[in-house]
């Protein structure tokens, strides 16, 4: 697990998945007296920006803008710290719309500042090359699932001299940081999938950015469809795109009967009907924004995947737009 | 299975998963199988997934006679416990900050109020009797006023004694105090019906009862309904109590696991009981061997023997074939004896020379003739090395020794 | 836990375990430890003239590397002169057997148990 990230195996804290992660890293560090205020990008998954909601008077919350491609520069950063800013954390890539953030040159800027910076790294390991160390952050966190690793592991990986205060109490297991059993098959799953994406990353980033490529020109051709941050770098494997004028559950459903599972956004927001905060945060209108659809590609999907996806999206919005026509006629 | 070496007798650290429970799970893993995310709403592989997790929620309340609905996963006991214990004393601590547990409690229940008391709670450490178990009146001389939660286990991981939590719930309700039960142990081995139990709120394990580590359970009940505050934040999976992805296949191992117990538990608890007795019928003519904790109060699978005058951890050396364990904690740097035993006020020589025996699905007859002879033969070896047991045969009261500490 | 060879080794095969009667005037008896804390020492050694060890037995109350350390001890105090007995280090014990850092209080228990022995037959004869 380690390797695959550049740390050490002892800064590696094995935990429940990366939710659990996220808020061992988001709690126990504002529960460290060293530290009153975070700042958070506003595109974070829900379980950094959840549990920092929660944090009430112990710790003030800062949220760091995003460009309207999804992006954190610099500039946003610095704008967003504060003297008293004890942690900065900004995701290595987006779950939704794949954006990829300067991780690097955002660290360097939190550590010339004296910042801890932590960095969820969920989406991207196993995807683009993720550097604990060449990256220089104090905490990263990593999923088993999204990696083809079993569900129910995760983990937080942390320079020792970050404050981190455990949040679940009851044993002496992984340095302190986290009671309970070990989940030793999920971990050791957790691993071999680890070792697996290292090796084949540049194969499996390859195969993915072929289908996207693929997906994306076909796309062109749909004049109501918005690829979202397209100009931006973006995970290899993921398409977000917004369909003028449709809801996105409705979408999704005429695409699941037809064979074709994708989602709105993240599954953890699934079955809601407001617009993305992802998109929101990008200046996305909200009718676009309520018609997305995202795409993520897998190791064993296929070109032939990609033309039935076209071919079903075609299908669907040309008959909303002669349904729509029929509508007009009839006023 | 008695030629298999090291023969397994720690059922209680944790259980193998059952072969029926591990192919079932595999079903739930790979692409050719139901993988999905049971948070997924848009296409069927999310649905699957969610069908199979609510499937294993009905088999998991089954067996504790629960309502599905009041089953919410976790990743495991110790998650249950921190779950239950802040989450209703951080949701409740405007009617009072005051908690109620046991010295014997699991480290898991234990390390939580003490954090709770760094936060400001008040919490009371109920000494049990020397056979373990809790003296009622004594734990309802320690309700308050500003008492809000009583946290006591069901069955003890280390002596395996069973506390009456049926009159400890009793207690509890008439003076409208919320009860948790740390139920890590007990599920397959006790029958547990929470319909008719006064319980609010319990914990549970899958990797105790054959099923999978990484899943856990906790019950909440509806009826009173308990509240609580969520300790994981990020999605509002399990009814906002619990975010994070579910695990499905752990799930799904964990209702197997525990649709099998249902099934099963009957049967196996005789088997096990008879497994016990002829154990501890093998070493009880022994001098100097007593049992911890009460014989009778006690689940099938657990015994816990002292063996006077001999060092736990040198004794489970010399039985290295066994998988045991002891309830001195030499190996630490604090060179504390079980806080177990000593709780139940055992001097520190025979806590340092406990050992816990637990016996469970795959334990054999064989296995346990195999473990009389060989601690018989490790413990008069050992003995023979003992400076304390030639005081003893020499008629010298230790007691009367002035030892230097160090 | 794993134990270092050395350890396995004194364990599985202590040498000199045993007994001299306490109360002879070339018999020194240390014992060290306590029950409480899990483990005991009790070191006997023989003094011959000349103040040369003769013969040295023990018995111990404890862990492995407890039984280890004492067992080791006797070998090695065998044939000493009491100075050099007491000279030895309980860091020259640890590191022949290997211990672990959460083990370095038997060697410590072994070094207290000769200096202990020696000690009593100093007064024995005083």
């Amino acid at each position: 697990m380690a390797d695959l990230v550049d740390a050490h195996p002892d800064q590696v804290v094995f935990t429940s998945g990366g939710t659990e992660a996220n808020n061992l890293l988001v709690k126990g560090v504002a529960a460290s007296p060293d530290i009153s205020r975070i700042a958070i990008s506003k595109v974070e998954h829900m379980s950094m920006l959840e549990p920092a909601a929660a944090l009430g008077d112990t710790c003030a919350v800062d949220y760091i803008a995003v460009d309207s491609d999804g992006r954190v520069s610099g500039q946003a950063l610095q704008q967003a710290v504060r003297p008293d800013t004890g942690l900065v954390s900004v995701m290595s890539a987006n779950n939704e719309t794949g954006v990829i953030q300067d991780v690097q040159s955002l660290a360097e800027i939190a550590r010339s500042n004296n910042i801890w910076f932590h960095t969820d790294a969920s989406q991207a390991a196993g995807k683009i090359n993720v550097s604990f160390s060449d990256w220089g952050v104090h905490a990263m966190t990593v999923s088993s699932h999204k990696l083809y690793g079993p569900l129910g592991a995760g983990a937080l990986v942390v320079d020792k001299r970050l404050p981190l205060q455990a949040q679940l109490h009851g044993g002496v297991q992984e340095h302190r940081l986290r009671a309970g059993t070990e989940n030793v098959p999920a971990i050791a799953g957790f691993g071999v999938a680890a070792e697996l994406a290292k090796r084949e990353l540049t194969e499996r980033a390859l195969h993915a950015r072929k289908l996207r490529d693929a997906l994306e020109q076909g796309l062109v051709h749909f004049p109501s469809v918005t690829v979202f941050a397209r100009e931006a770098e973006r995970l290899p494997n993921t398409v977000q795109f917004g369909v003028q004028g449709f809801d996105g559950e409705t979408l999704l459903m005429q695409l699941d009967r037809m064979g074709i599972a994708v989602s709105s956004g993240s599954a953890c927001t699934s079955g809601k009907t407001e617009p993305s905060h992802v998109l929101r945060a990008m200046g996305v209108p909200a009718a676009l924004a309520l018609g997305s659809v995202r795409v993520s590609f897998g190791k064993d999907n296929t070109l032939a995947d990609v033309e039935q996806l076209l071919k079903a999206l075609g299908e669907i919005i040309n008959a909303m737009k002669s349904s729509a026509v029929m509508m007009a006629a009839s006023v | 299975m008695s030629e298999k070496h090291p023969i397994y007798l720690d059922y209680s650290a944790t259980t193998p998963v059952d072969k029926r429970v591990a192919d079932k799970m595999c079903s739930y893993l790979t692409l050719d199988g139901v993988f999905g995310n049971p948070a997924s709403r848009s296409h069927a592989f999310g649905w699957d997934a969610e069908a199979a997790v609510e499937e294993a929620r009905k088999q998991v309340a089954a067996l504790v006679g629960a309502n599905p609905k009041e089953i919410v996963f976790t990743s495991g006991a110790t998650e249950s416990d921190n779950l239950a214990i802040k989450g209703v004393a951080h949701f409740y601590r405007k009617s009072g900050k005051h908690i109620v547990t046991c010295k014997t409690e699991h480290k898991a229940v234990l390390d939580t109020c003490r954090q709770l008391e760094r936060e400001g709670y008040e919490v009371t450490y109920l000494d049990p009797e020397q056979n373990g178990l809790l003296d009622l009146g004594k734990l309802e001389d320690a309700l308050r006023d500003d008492t809000i939660l009583v946290s006591i286990m069901h069955v003890n991981n280390e002596i395996g004694v069973i506390q009456d939590i049926a009159a400890i719930g009793e207690i509890c309700r008439s003076r409208k105090i919320l009860f948790h039960v740390d139920a890590a142990q007990s599920p397959g081995k006790v029958s547990i019906n929470l319909d008719e139990l006064k319980v609010d709120l319990m914990s549970f394990s899958a990797h105790k009862v054959y099923g999978p580590k990484g899943v856990g359970a906790l019950y909440v009940q509806r009826k009173p309904r308990v509240r609580l505050e969520a300790q994981m934040h990020g999605g509002g999976h399990e009814r906002g109590m619990r975010s994070g992805t579910l695990a499905t296949h752990q799930i799904v191992g964990m209702g197997e696991a525990f649709r099998i117990a249902s099934e099963e538990m009957e049967e196996e608890n005789k088997r096990i009981l008879s497994l016990r007795n002829r154990l501890w019928e093998g070493l009880k003519d022994m001098e100097e061997v007593y049992v911890n904790g009460d014989i009778d109060q006690r689940i099938p699978g657990n015994i816990n023997i002292s063996f006077n005058f001999v060092e736990g951890e040198s004794l489970l050396m010399a039985l290295k074939d066994l998988a045991i364990s002891s309830g001195s904690a030499c190996t630490s740097a604090s060179l504390e004896p079980s806080y177990v035993l000593r709780a139940l006020g055992r001097n520190d020589e025979l806590a340092h020379s406990s050992i816990r025996f637990s016996i469970g699905r795959f334990t054999t007859e064989q296995d346990i003739d195999y473990t009389i002879d060989h601690v018989r033969t490790a413990v008069n070896k050992l003995r023979e090395l003992s400076p304390l047991w030639d005081m003893y045969k020499d008629g010298i009261d230790l007691d009367s020794i002035e030892w230097a500490a160090h | 836990m794993a134990y270092s060879e050395k350890v396995l080794d004194h364990y599985e095969n202590p040498r000199n375990v045993g007994s001299f009667s306490k109360d002879e005037i070339n018999v020194g008896t240390g014992m060290v430890g306590a029950p409480a804390c899990g483990d005991v020492m009790r070191l006997q050694i023989k003094v011959g003239d000349g103040g040369v060890i003769e013969d040295a037995v023990f018995k111990t109350y404890g862990c492995g590397s407890a039984i280890a350390s004492s067992s080791l001890l006797t070998e090695w105090v065998k044939g000493k002169t009491l100075d050099e007995a007491r000279a030895i280090k309980n860091t020259e014990i640890a590191e022949e057997l290997a211990l672990p850092p959460v083990k370095i209080h038997c060697s410590v228990l072994a070094e207290d148990a000769i200096n202990a022995a020696v000690e009593d037959y100093m007064q024995k004869r005083s």
